[in-house]
Formats: C-alpha cells, structure tokens, sequence
C-alpha cells in the first residue's frame, strides 16, 4: 500500500518535472550561472540579470512557438519573418493613429493567419513543413518589406516605445510578457487535450489518426500558435526598436531551433517541453552575455555554442541508447 | 530433380529460437542448380524465417549452412550477395530513384579513364540482359515510374546480371495481373535454365504445381515433408500443411448471438473489393479470412473510415452511420487494432499513460484540459487489468515487450468504451504466452457484449477463437462458415480461389 502511494508520488513527480533531459539542462544553466558568477562579479548583479532577461526574452518568445512546432514533428523556417511583418503591420497601424490595443490585437491575427495559412498547405497538400515554412520565410520577409519600402516604421506613441523600459518591481516587462508565455505554453503542452494530441501526432501520426485524433485541427493549430508567438515578438521588438522594423527578425529561426534543441526538444518530434526550451534560450544567452563580460572573443561564444548543441544532441542520444 | 545438378545451398538441422518461440526445429533444406524449389506453410510455420538465414537477415540459433560443401557463416546481407544469393523482395540495393540501368551497376558504376560515367555503355548494357530475358522495359526509365510488375522484373534481370546463383521469390505473383504471371514464370525458367536454384514461397498453391519440380512442407517450424511435385496433388499438399490439432489455447467461452450491433451492406471499392455483405452481432467474434492481398486488410479499414470506398453502407445498433474518418469511427464506438504496431497503433516515444488514453482524451476532459487524475487512473486501471508489464505508467512504451505493447494498444481501446473491436492479426509477432492472454481478454470483451472483427490470415487462430469467419479472396466474399462447419481445408480452397467440383456437388 504505502509502496503503491510511494510510487505514485514519484510518477507524479515525474510528470512535473518532465523527461529527464529537461533536468538535465537546468542542471547546466546552473552550473554555468554559478561557474560565471564567481569568475566574474558584474555577472550576478541585479541589473546585469534583468538585462539579460529583457534581451533574451524576444527570441524566448519565438522559441517557445518554434516548439510547439518541433514536438509536432514540424519546423518553422518563417518566424524571423513572421516577426518583422506583424511588427511593420503595428508599427503601420499605431503610427496611423489607431488604438494602440486594437493595432497589437491585428497585428497579433495577422501572424496567426500567417501561421495558419502555413498549417493548412502542409497539411492539405502533403507539403513537407521545412518547404512551407522556408516559403514563408521569403513571402512574409517580401510583404513586410513591400508594406514599408525597406524602410523602418518610427513615431510610435510614447507609451508604447515606453514599454521596452518598462519595470514591474524592478523587473523588465518584456522578461515578464516572456515568463507568462513560458507558462502558458508549459500548461498547453502539459494540461491539455491539443496538448498531448501535438506529442501524439508527432510521435506517430498514423497511430494518432487511427486513435481518433482530429489531426487536421492539431497541425492547424500547431502552426497558428508558431505564428501567433512569432508575432508576439514582433510587438514585442517593435516597443524595443521603437519603431516598425522589416529587417528584424533576421536570423531568428535558426537561433529558435538552437534553443528548442539545446533543451531536449527531439527534432523527429514526439518529445520535448516548454520548459526545456526557456532553460535552453537562456542557456545561450548566458553563455554570450557572461562570455562578453569576460572579454571572450564572442566568435569564440558562438563556436561554444555550436559545440553545445551538438553536444546535448549526443547526450540525449546516448541516453536514449542506454534505455533511461 | 536429376542427381547430376549440382548441390549449391544446404541446411543442415536448423534451429531457431525466438523469446518464447521455437521458430524452427531441426530443418534441412538443400537447394540444387536448376532447381525450382517450393517452400509452402501457412503463416507462422517459419517459410520467411528460413529464408532470412540464407540472405543473412537472421543467424540460426544451432544448425550448419554450406554452400558448394564448405560450412560457411551468413553473417549479414552483404555476405549473402557475396555468396551470390538474392531475395527479389528485399533486394536491398535498389535506388528508386535511378534509372534502371543504373541500378543493374550500382556500386561499380563504369567510368572513362576521365572518371566520367559511362552512360551509353551501361544502358546498352541493361538493354541486352533485359532484352535476353523478354522484359519490355526501357533501361534508361526511373524505377520509380514502371508498374509493379516492371519492377518486380527488373529487379529479377538485376540478379540475372549479377550472376546470382540461388534467387529467392516470395509471394512473387501478390501484385501480378495472371498476364503478368505467365511472363515472370517465363523468366523464372529462363533462369532454371542457366542453372540458378530458385526458391519459390507462395500461398497459391495452383502456382507451386504449375512452376516448381519439388516442394517442402513446414508446418509449426518443424519440416514435414520434401518431395518431388509430381508425387503430389493440391489436397494431398493442403493436408501436410494443415494436419494439427487445434491446441487448448484457443478453448474460450462463446456467447449467444441475438442481437446485431454491425451490419455492412455492399460494401465496394473499384479494384480492391467488391459486394462485401455481413453482419456482426453483439458477443460474436467474426472473422475475415484472406491471404496476402486478399483485400480483407482494406475491407476493414474502410469500415473503420481509415481508407475510402466507392459505395455501400455501414450500420451500428441498426442505424445508418457515415464514417468517413477514424474518428468519426471512434465517436461511434468502433476501435481499430492495426497489424503493425509499431507503425500504426503506438506512439512509442510517449509513455505507457498517454498511449493508454490516446484516444480518450476529449472524454477525459473539461473546457480542453485534462483531468490528470482521471488520466492516471484509467492508466493504473488498464495496467492491472490487462497485466502489462512495465515499471510503471510512465515508461516509455518502446521499452515493452510485443505482447505488452499490443495491450497498450487494446488498453487505449478498452478506455474508450468501445463496442466494436476490429483487430487486424492480433497476435502478429507475439509469443505464445501473451497470445493466449490476448485471447483471454477477447473472451472478456465478448462476454461484456463488444463484437469483434479479426482480420487474420492465421487461419488456426481464427478457426480457434471466430463464431464465423467470411473468406475473402481478390476482394471478392467467397463464402461465410460457421463455427460447426469450420473446416481447414476448405478454408484455404476458398481462400485460393480454388473450388473444387466434387465440393460444389456435394
């Protein structure tokens, strides 16, 4: 009996902690905030992390929608896009006077709609996600480099630009934006019926469709919410560029995927999690951030990082081999 | 079989063992030049198990091979091309994407002295070996692109033009139109002739008397006889083949049989299946009893909403439903086991408690988020109630064994309230253990009034367990028995498109 209870809690336990490797990459993140803790002092400061935190929370924002995707056995080569286009649309719509409310909510569906427009040819047309996607990273790049003449978006209301700088007891508000999403997304993935239909169909399609999933409805949904983040983003980047910006976003798919892999997301799909992602985002900027207050060459940051994906990839591999 | 041919393979007391399974018992098998060697059993009595120690796929567990005398070790594929043996099925060097004389040479693709490819020379190649054996194919044509049939051909010319000296054929005609038949037979004996030994697997029994000159009989992994096919007749080959008793194992309670629950009226699909009519009643295990390609696999999942169909009408509890995809099936309380697990029925990368509630989330659920504690319990509750064995609900289902991973799959179904079960070879690469407990839980399911359609083409196992089994052949419905008038033999006549005379008369 007390055997059974035991067991059970540790199953629970289990369940909310995630799949070994999302332990794992915390353990990481540890080590490298206290390794670069006590090499350097700036490092740990107040102001040093909340920075941090801000700078990081914009791709966070991505990456967390680019999982979504990978654990559905997809990719999104198109976020980078997905984020200047919705951030040219605001920009647009604010600078023409319109609410600010109502110019984020559009701005927000159209990069739903771009998500979902991206969903519907894949599934429909049987059109492998990495061609889609990397369709769209060139449409939407197109579009929101036609809505502006190339040229950058400024004159934005001074409340919204003020929310690039925007505190909440001493915390950056954009960091905030980026931890509630992080939750969110832990909840959909982990409490929800959409939420285990995406690992289902990622781990086995045909064996989810013959289960009776709506297959159609969670691939639909998978690349709205890709979308959906990824123009997120783009508000988010608007308010911190004060301004419109159709170059920005550039870049950010490939960034997106490091981080998603780096925290345990398998790119075959069927596994992975939220929180993986936000410890793997920040694992990369911990490693640029502190290596930069060190002086360290960033090219040579960047080699670490490569190295560090590689790594994880292997280790989760060896894992798996050793049956854990 | 004259004694002056020469001996190519033989297999000396071949034993295999599988986790539970005895697949084969002391075997020997010899293969000569210019012999076409007929190698008949039903499903399960180790014809493929056989053939995988000759192509290198497998290892016997004890037993010697030797080829032109001299023991030898088949250790993988590449030593059995070395060895120049060939299975046309599973020729594992072929590029479908290349032409076909490219794939005649692929790995020693002809060069100039520039390292340029000799493209001229290579198709005038393909063209003469393919012209030798009558094959009407381009050899500058994509394999992709030709006919089933083409393929299956080229694929034959390939190991004509390697020189290989045993080629293996199993179920060679499965995809064949009869015209196509005749010209593969033309070729097999193109190949007896310059002394290839072929080995020749198939369920049509008609074909083994029209092309092979001996044949051996396994039954049960066991060797029951060799012998010249001229001392043979259909039913005398039929009667080795079958001749068991049905074990103990499938001894389970049948219920009585009132009330319909499934009913199928003409159902069709052009080309695949045609006028499929049946009933299935509450408590009843009916069967469908088809051979390779019968069409019985397709007949199911079109109930199912798996697969589409031309015309007909499905009905549940006397109602007119359309399905028109599994979930729709599922909404009406239908539940599909597929054959292969692995591809079809799990998600093997999630744990046991997911794949348990697969198709049950919606039920388990409010407003879209899943009520964790229901979903754990329905978990703990199959694990018990089925005995699956695992270390607990959040094991991957990966790491289970055959047997187990088949009650997760039921599990999901059982969670699901299902009514009608339709299982396609249930105990496919199962061992026997957990094969009876499979059956125990149908005797569970029927008892509790679900109806089950097994499609099978083990027939043993659906004489053992149906009320009724319907024999599908080339898709059409050949005949409906019923449990008192179950007889093997006839079975497989159905199931071969055979009908005798003397049985119509009677």
């Amino acid at each position: 009996m007390i055997k059974d209870k035991v067991k059970q809690m540790v199953d629970g336990f289990k369940r909310f902690t995630g799949r070994f490797h999302e332990m794992n990459i915390f353990l990481v993140l540890v080590v490298l905030i206290v390794a670069f803790s006590l090499l350097n002092r700036r490092f740990i400061t107040f102001g040093n992390i909340t920075n941090l935190l801000r700078s990081t929370s914009i791709i966070g924002v991505v990456s967390l929608g680019m999982t979504f995707v990978i654990i559905s056995g997809g990719i999104d080569l198109s976020v980078g896009s997905v984020v200047a286009l919705s951030s040219v649309i605001a920009a647009k719509l604010m600078v023409s006077g319109i609410p600010i409310p109502i110019a984020i909510i559009v701005s927000l569906i159209a990069g739903a709609l771009a998500g979902l427009l991206m969903g519907v040819i894949i599934y429909e047309g049987k059109v492998p996600p990495f061609i889609v996607t990397l369709a769209g990273l060139s449409v939407f790049r197109g579009i929101a480099m036609l809505l502006t003449g190339a040229k950058k978006i400024i004159g934005l209301p001074d409340i919204f630009e003020n929310f690039a700088v925007q505190r909440f007891l001493g915390i950056p508000a954009m960091a905030i934006v980026w931890v509630i999403l992080v939750i969110v997304g832990v909840v959909i993935t982990r409490y929800t019926v959409f939420g285990r239909n995406i690992y289902a169909i990622g781990s086995n399609q045909e064996a989810a469709r013959l289960s009776g999933i709506n297959i159609r409805a969670t691939y639909y949904r998978v690349y709205t919410l890709g979308g959906l983040a990824s123009a997120i983003a783009g508000i988010l980047i608007t308010a911190r560029l004060a301004g419109g910006a159709p170059y920005s976003g550039g870049g950010y798919e490939l960034e997106a995927i490091a981080a998603t892999v780096l925290g345990g997301t398998s790119l075959t799909g069927g596994i992975g999690g939220m929180f993986g992602t936000f410890f793997g985002t920040l694992i990369i900027a911990t490693i640029s951030n502190g290596g930069n207050i060190m002086g360290i060459n960033p090219f040579v940051l960047e080699i670490i990082i490569g190295i560090l994906i590689v790594l994880a990839v292997v280790f989760d591999h060896l894992q798996k081999r050793r049956g854990i | 079989m004259t004694l002056e041919n020469k001996e190519i393979i033989r297999m000396e007391k071949i034993c295999k063992q599988f986790p539970g399974v005895q697949a084969l018992e002391n075997v020997d098998f010899s293969i000569y030049e210019g012999q076409i060697h007929g190698l008949v059993g039903e499903n399960g009595a180790g014809k493929s198990t056989l053939i995988k120690m000759l192509t290198g796929a497998l290892q016997p567990t004890s037993g010697d091979i030797f080829i032109d005398g001299n023991k030898v070790v088949i250790s993988d594929p590449i030593v059995a091309r070395k060895f120049k043996i060939g299975a046309v099925y599973q020729d594992l060097t072929v590029a479908k994407d290349l032409t076909v004389a490219e794939n005649f040479f692929l790995g020693q693709i002809p060069r100039n002295r520039f390292g340029i490819v000799r493209w001229r020379y290579m198709s005038k190649k393909a063209a003469e070996v393919l012209k030798e054996l009558n094959i009407r194919v381009d050899p500058n044509m994509i394999l992709e692109k030709l006919t089933a049939a083409q393929k299956e051909m080229v694929l034959i010319a390939k190991q004509y033009f390697k020189k290989y000296r045993v080629v293996i054929f199993d179920e060679p005609t499965a995809l064949l139109t009869s015209k196509d038949t005749d010209e593969l037979f033309q070729i097999i004996r193109k190949l007896k002739k310059e002394g290839v030994g072929i080995i020749y697997i198939s369920h049509r029994i008609e074909e083994v008397f029209e092309i092979c000159d001996t044949v051996t009989v396994l039954r049960d992994g066991k060797k029951i006889d060799s012998i010249p096919i001229s001392e043979t007749d259909i039913d005398g080959l039929i009667s080795k083949m079958v001749g068991r008793d049905v074990s103990d194992m499938y001894s389970i309670t049948h219920q009585s049989l009132t009330e319909e629950i499934l009913r199928v009226e003409n159902l069709s699909k052009a080309k695949v299946f045609e006028n499929i009519n049946f009933t299935v009643n509450r408590g009843e295990i009916f069967g469908l009893f088809g051979l390779v390609n019968s069409g019985a696999t397709n007949i199911a999942r079109a109930i199912y909403g798996a697969a589409r169909f031309d015309r007909g009408d499905v009905y549940i509890d006397s109602k007119k439903v359309k399905i028109n995809s599994p979930s729709i099936a599922v909404e009406n309380g239908m539940g599909f086991l597929p054959e292969d697990k692995k591809i079809e029925g799990l998600a093997i990368k999630l744990s046991v408690r997911h794949n348990i509630n697969l198709g049950s989330y919606p039920k388990i659920s409010r407003m879209g988020f899943v009520k964790g504690k229901l979903e754990v319990n329905n978990a703990v509750e199959q694990v018990e109630a089925l005995n699956i064995r695992t270390p607990g609900i959040e094991q991957t289902v990966m790491n289970l064994s055959g047997g187990n991973q088949q009650k997760v799959v039921l599990a999901k179904w059982l969670v699901n309230k299902c009514k009608i079960f339709i299982f396609e070879e249930p105990t496919a690469g199962i061992d026997v253990g957990a094969k009876e407990e499979i059956y125990k839980i149908l005797e569970l399911l029927i008892k509790k009034g679900s109806a089950i359609v097994m499609i099978s083409s083990y027939l043993p196992e659906l004489m053992g367990i149906a009320d009724r089994i319907t024999v599908i052949y080339e898709g059409r419905q050949m005949g409906t028995l019923s449990r008192n008038e179950f007889n093997e033999k006839r079975f497989l006549q159905l199931a071969s498109g055979i009908n005798f005379k003397e049985d119509k008369v009677r």
